[in-house]
């Protein structure tokens, strides 16, 4: 990294410049999220063809549902580097940021369960199974409500943030185990939805791009969402220094 | 059947596919609601405690 990223790096790791900054970005974000959403439901449910091989007309919950798994994962991947740079380099502002990404990780969890059960009784006939692929996933919706109790459960916020940190970068290994699973074992869920080579010209290629365009809807709002919570962490966290009580009292 | 009502009917999987974008919808939004509550509220209590330590230092 050259110099002037560092020293950019640097000034923005400081809660006290990261504030303002976010402020600004979360408005774009929010904006980028909402035509995403325009576009992906559009695809979904105007340009995509209405079934798919045996999936009857219910296949179009594919859209939120793939969505919704992908950013689970990814959330709790971006959340356990947080929580490790935080850890090893103790940069107060990274244990806000994982802080703030839990949250909104465990909603698509919780998502992605709720809308593979609707998706699972019409073409499997049951809400839910054992499955290793469902399983896993409840396991991070677990590991998600772990983390944020533990937070909630130490008082000291720099102790809780080492704590709950601890079991996320532990927690990490069951993420291939959720993505592999419909390899590794003999599953109900189907396998992987965008995969590589021979399968993929069975999909129409409009279902990828809905996926896509709701994914991308689903990351922007997530980076709003999660910019507006670590705001509100910020001033809990920094509220005896001077800047903060300047912003909050500075009429008087 | 008119268009509309047809588009809801889903072909009868209404429930399945409504059901799943109506509750991601819904989280969505409260969650919206809920951070932007959140930092107001946070700021008040905040706004608060500043005009109470201004008070007690006078």
């Amino acid at each position: 990294m050259s110099f002037k990223n560092s020293v950019i790096w640097l000034y923005f790791s400081s809660p006290k410049n990261f504030y303002p900054l976010a402020g600004k970005m979360i408005p774009w974000f929010g904006a980028l999220a909402a035509v995403f959403t325009i576009i992906g439901l559009y695809i979904s449910f105007v340009l995509a063809p209405s079934v798919l091989s045996d999936q009857k007309e219910y296949y179009v919950i594919i859209f939120i549902h793939v969505p919704a798994a992908w950013m689970s994962m990814f959330i709790y991947i971006i959340m356990s580097m947080y929580a490790f740079i935080a850890l090893v380099w103790n940069i107060k502002m990274s244990e806000m940021m994982a802080t703030a990404l839990a949250p909104t990780g465990a909603m698509f969890t919780f998502l992605a369960l709720w809308t593979g059960a609707l998706w699972g009784r019409p073409s499997w006939g049951a809400y839910w199974v054992w499955d290793a692929r469902l399983t896993s996933e409840l396991i991070l919706l677990f590991l998600y409500i772990g983390f944020m109790s533990l937070q909630s459960a130490i008082d000291d916020p720099r102790r809780a943030a080492r704590a709950s940190g601890l079991l996320a970068i532990v927690g990490v290994i069951n993420i291939p185990i959720i993505y592999f699973s419909v390899r590794w074992w003999n599953t109900l869920h189907q396998g992987f939805s965008v995969q590589p080579a021979q399968t993929q010209q069975l999909m129409d290629p409009s279902i990828k791009w809905g996926m896509l365009a709701l994914a991308i809807a689903f990351w922007m709002y997530t980076i709003a969402i999660v910019l507006m919570r670590v705001r509100t962490i910020i001033l809990e966290r920094e509220r005896q220094t001077s800047w903060v009580q300047e912003l909050v009292g500075g009429k008087t | 059947m008119s268009d509309i009502a047809e588009f809801f009917y889903f072909s009868g999987y209404a429930w399945f596919v409504w059901g799943s974008y109506g509750v991601t919808a819904a989280f969505m939004i409260a969650e919206i609601i809920l951070v932007i509550r959140g930092k107001k509220s946070m700021m008040n209590r905040l706004a608060r405690m500043a005009r109470l330590n201004n008070s007690t230092n006078e």
